[in-house]
């Protein structure tokens, strides 16, 4: 029993990076239509920025959960204004490769200073050790890294279903065109949105700096699984996208744990079981229906 | 109040709208008549920002507003209604009334719009698309009287409703006549045209063939009904 309640905590774990990586993904494709093919890059960076600012200034991981997913959603957002925006009237495509592009140089740039060997990135001391939580002990640090996930998530469905800014990104996101002629600029917020989306990408990558291994693979591994969690979710929706993160979470961790030979394929199965009874994914609204 | 002076538009290589001139003035309500196809559809968008206009010039209130964009026609005044309605399907039926901002000083409350529209009311937590088809009609008009909007654009209010809904719409623009807002709508119902209207303007094949008063509308009923193929 506590075997099984101990691979359900592993997976709501690895579910957080999972929910909050598709979180943004999902909130940049609904207000952009861009699918965003650098997110893993900038979890990939988040990781990197924590340990460049511990080993080049000495600033501590507290720090860098501050300061790491601002810096890159501001250069997010640059990027929105100098590149993203201009091919956003074209074809989608065009968006795709771009970001794929971004992806390949950022990730180069930091193979060519760093190699492909992990660097090592220590717990917080507060954090290190374990926690008794009764029916059996886990480590601090996941326990907290599950708890911020799912107090972000909250947090992001709060504002975007109970402020003016939320009720703007949901009606821009369902329809554009209706909310610029109902007096909205919604021009003014893709670029925020989208640096946003890019800020929670860095967020979990300095979240997983102390437990997984820091290196300019990191993010590639993990962006096709991210795509899947967004399908399994349904594209653009918030609930979707963080429920099918920590549901994915699980299902790896399980598989891991009972069938390792199938644990890498499970999540494509689940995606394309969930195209096949539900084309809009779990939590997705079908084009042209009402509700 | 509204000027349309020759505008043309068009979708890829088809010419739409073929050089539209019209003026509607303040406090009148005033139809547009005419065939699928006709461009009417395309002259509001055109009026709204959301088709460009090739040539020509449209003035609200003696000010050019041909190169505005929509956000900023809605601010000055105009309030579109399209012709699937425009309710957002994730907005609750009060954020769909309360998301456009205010534009203007004549802006209804939230409580005089649910005071003369109690169903909308009794479903201001639901999705704006549970309401039935009349009612979303009702919601999307209820907004643009909640902006404050002086003239409210609507792309064929009717279309679809069964004739006691006719009536009730017909009720409603009567209401927002009676406001002092002025009202350019799109109806294929010429007889319906004739009881909420003051003027009309018959579109055909991109351009206004005629203006009629509702005498002439009452007269020619027949002859347009056939002309319309209704």
């Amino acid at each position: 029993m506590s075997g099984l309640l101990q691979q359900l905590f592993n997976g709501l774990v690895s579910g957080s990076f999972y929910a909050l990586l598709a979180l943004g993904l999902s909130v940049i494709f609904g207000m952009l239509g861009v699918v965003n093919f650098a997110h893993g890059a900038f979890y990939m960076l988040g990781a990197f920025g924590a340990f460049v600012l511990l080993d080049s200034a000495g600033l501590n991981w507290w720090l860098a959960l501050l300061v790491v997913p601002i810096l890159l959603g501001v250069i997010g957002m640059v990027l929105e204004r100098a590149f993203v925006h201009r091919l956003m009237h074209l074809f989608p495509l065009y968006n795709f490769l771009l970001t794929f592009g971004i992806a390949l140089i950022l990730q180069d740039l930091i193979r060519l200073k760093y190699g492909v060997t992990s660097q090592p990135y220590p717990r917080p001391t507060i954090l290190d050790g374990m926690v008794d939580l009764g029916v059996f002990t886990y480590p601090k640090y996941q326990v907290f890294v599950l708890v911020l996930s799912i107090v972000l998530s909250v947090l992001v469905w709060l504002v975007l279903t109970r402020t003016r800014v939320g009720m703007i990104v949901r009606a821009s996101t369902e329809r554009a065109e209706l909310t610029q002629s109902l007096g909205i600029d919604v021009r003014r917020w893709v670029t925020p949105v989208f640096g946003f989306g890019i800020a929670l990408a860095g967020l979990a990558g300095v979240l997983a700096a102390p437990m997984r291994a820091v290196n300019s693979e990191m993010g590639a591994d993990l962006i096709i699984v991210i795509f899947a969690v967004v399908v399994i979710g349904g594209l653009g929706s918030v609930v979707g996208s963080v429920a099918a993160g920590y549901i994915v979470g699980m299902l790896t961790e399980f598989g891991n744990f009972y069938i390792p030979a199938l644990s890498q394929i499970l999540v494509f199965v689940l995606m394309a079981l969930v195209l096949l009874l539900r084309p809009a994914g779990l939590f997705g609204r079908e084009e042209g229906s009402p509700a | 109040m509204l000027n349309v002076d020759n505008v043309t538009a068009r979708y890829g290589e088809a010419q739409v709208l073929q050089g539209v001139s019209l003026g509607v003035d303040t406090g009148e309500v005033v139809t547009l008549v005419g065939r699928n196809g006709a461009g009417k559809t395309t002259l509001l968008r055109c009026l709204m920002g959301l088709h460009r206009a090739m040539t020509g010039d449209i003035e609200f209130d003696g000010r050019s507003v041909a190169t505005l964009p929509p956000h900023k026609r809605c601010r000055i005044g105009l309030g579109y209604v399209p012709d699937d309605r425009g309710i957002f399907a994730s907005l609750s039926v009060e954020e769909n009334l309360t998301l456009p901002p205010v534009t203007g000083p004549e802006a209804w409350s939230l409580e005089q719009v649910y005071e003369t529209f109690p169903v909308l009311a009794e479903r201001r937590r639901q999705a704006g698309t549970h309401l039935s088809g009349g009612e979303q009609q009702m919601l999307a008009i209820a907004r643009v009287l909640r902006m404050g909007a002086r003239i409210l654009l609507a792309d064929e209010p009717t279309e679809g409703l069964a004739p006691l809904l006719v009536q009730q719409i017909g009720e409603i623009i009567r209401t927002v006549k009676a406001h002092g807002v002025t009202v350019l709508l799109i109806e294929q119902n010429v007889h319906f045209a004739s009881t909420v209207a003051d003027r009309h303007y018959l579109i055909a094949q991109g351009r206004v063939v005629e203006s009629l008063d509702n005498a002439e509308v009452e007269q020619r009923e027949h002859e347009l009904l056939e002309y319309l193929g209704i």
